[in-house]
């Protein structure tokens, strides 16, 4: 058989909606392709933990603290679950690492942004993982099955972290006017920026959509944030606070919100490493990696010797 | 075909123009902990099934680690670890011809048989 022919296969595959597993033939695109988005989402939800973690030591109660750490942790877990995906398209987990320690690999750029109140736990919860969720709940029908079977472990998980979230900023609403003032900025601050989780506008992409033929993403940019939108937009009512954008609004005629402009410069200034926390947090990840060299070094020597006197013992 | 896709969606973020590509302190010599694969027993009664896998040193380890990322939630009342470097598996691409044997076999269904409506309990 040809090249040709294993593609020609491949896309009927695809388009009969059969999964791909490991062990299959793939185009070396597809793997690629795979293999940086699946990574970059997995840092993104290490990175992910790091603003959040900021807040545990000061958490307003016990109950919080908790569930802020159990959020944490389970962010952590999203990690695993997508680097053991991302190993089964045949990278190395020490070279995936690496790659997001030396900075060469990306991850979502929501997360150099700081996190400067309390109120900002609720609306990270709220906003930026909801705007997660949207994208992840339709990455639980992507092609690989690998990445869709981890998925679908993370939707499950990440309900509760939008509705701790909103639980967070629907207590401080009903509080004082200094605890809605605080609610109200930390919405400010982070709902443009979970607007830019979704990417450029889909008219920014002069390529053809292969990700979209190859049904790894099943749903574009656009129509996701306007997804989004149209969700938050409501939600909003319930907090009494509002989303920091005067063109926000209904449109009875395309029956969905119409929204302000982005500010494109601001999300490649991100990208490009330029955000406000770009390097704190590439550089905590660095200390924490370097940190644990020694536990890694011993639980390996350790193991070594235990394997040897097993097989001292069986000779 | 080598094409190298470059549409920017969400956590598909363009390599190049990263942030700060310098000075990396990766220790070469450090090597990965042997990959495991995870089975979990989600009541008794029920088979293990696959859950996913990790690294861990020893079986042991691997064992907590999977308590860890695989059942925060009550997932599992057991779990098999094994190392994956012992999985054998079936090739894929032999499919067809490896599991032609079953397919011409339909009387080995129930429904194959055509029997009277009378006939109960059967
Ligand atoms: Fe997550
Ligand atoms: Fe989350």
């Amino acid at each position: 058989m040809q090249l040709q022919d294993f593609e020609k296969l491949f896309q009927q595959k695809i388009d009969t909606e059969i999964k791909v597993e490991p062990k299959d033939w793939m185009p070396d695109a597809y793997r690629k392709t795979l293999v940086r988005q699946i990574s970059q989402h997995a840092h993104s939800e290490i990175v992910g933990m790091l603003p959040e973690g900021n807040w545990i030591s000061r958490a307003p109660s016990l109950k919080r603290k908790a569930i802020l750490i159990a959020k944490v942790q389970d962010e952590a877990g999203h990690g695993l679950y997508l680097y053991s995906a991302c190993e089964t398209l045949g990278t190395s987990r020490e070279e995936t690492i690496n790659d997001l320690n030396s900075g060469k690999a990306k991850y979502s750029s929501i997360f150099n942004y700081p996190t400067l109140t309390w109120a900002d736990m609720g609306a990270i919860g709220w906003l930026v993982d909801g705007a997660a969720i949207l994208n992840q709940v339709m990455l639980c029908r992507t092609s690989y099955g690998p990445y869709a079977r981890a998925m679908v472990r993370i939707c499950k998980e990440e309900s509760f972290h939008q509705r701790q979230g909103f639980d967070i900023l629907l207590t401080l609403c009903k509080g004082t006017d200094a605890q809605k003032a605080m609610c109200q900025d930390a919405i400010n601050r982070w709902w443009w920026p979970s607007l830019m989780m979704f990417g450029p506008k889909d008219s920014e992409s002069t390529n053809t959509d292969q990700s979209m033929k190859w049904k790894i993403k099943r749903k574009t940019n656009d129509e996701l944030r306007q997804q989004f939108v149209d969700m938050c937009a409501e939600q909003v009512k319930i907090l009494n606070m509002t989303l920091p954008d005067e063109h926000l609004k209904w449109n009875a005629q395309t029956q969905h919100y119409d929204f302000g402009e982005i500010d494109w410069s601001e999300f490649w200034n991100v990208v490009k490493g330029n955000g406000p926390c770009n390097k704190e947090r590439l550089e905590a990840r660095r200390k924490a990696h370097e940190d644990g060299a020694w536990v890694r070094e011993a639980a390996a020597a350790y193991a070594e010797k235990k394997t040897s006197k097993q097989q001292s013992q069986a000779a | 075909m080598q094409l190298f896709i470059k549409k920017y969606y969400y956590g598909d973020i363009p390599d190049d123009n990263s942030g700060g590509a310098d000075n990396i302190t990766s220790n070469k010599n450090e090597k990965d902990w042997p990959l495991w694969e995870v089975f979990i027993r989600s009541k008794q009664g029920l088979d293990h099934k696959h859950a996913g896998s990790l690294h861990a040193a020893d079986a042991q380890m691997a064992i907590e680690n999977a308590r860890d990322v695989y059942t925060r939630r009550n997932e599992g009342v057991s779990i098999w670890v094994v190392e994956s470097k012992y999985i054998h598996a079936s090739n894929p691409d032999d499919a067809e011809s490896f599991y032609e044997p079953a397919t011409d076999k339909i009387y080995r269904h129930p429904t194959f048989y055509d029997l009277p409506d009378e006939l109960k309990h059967m």
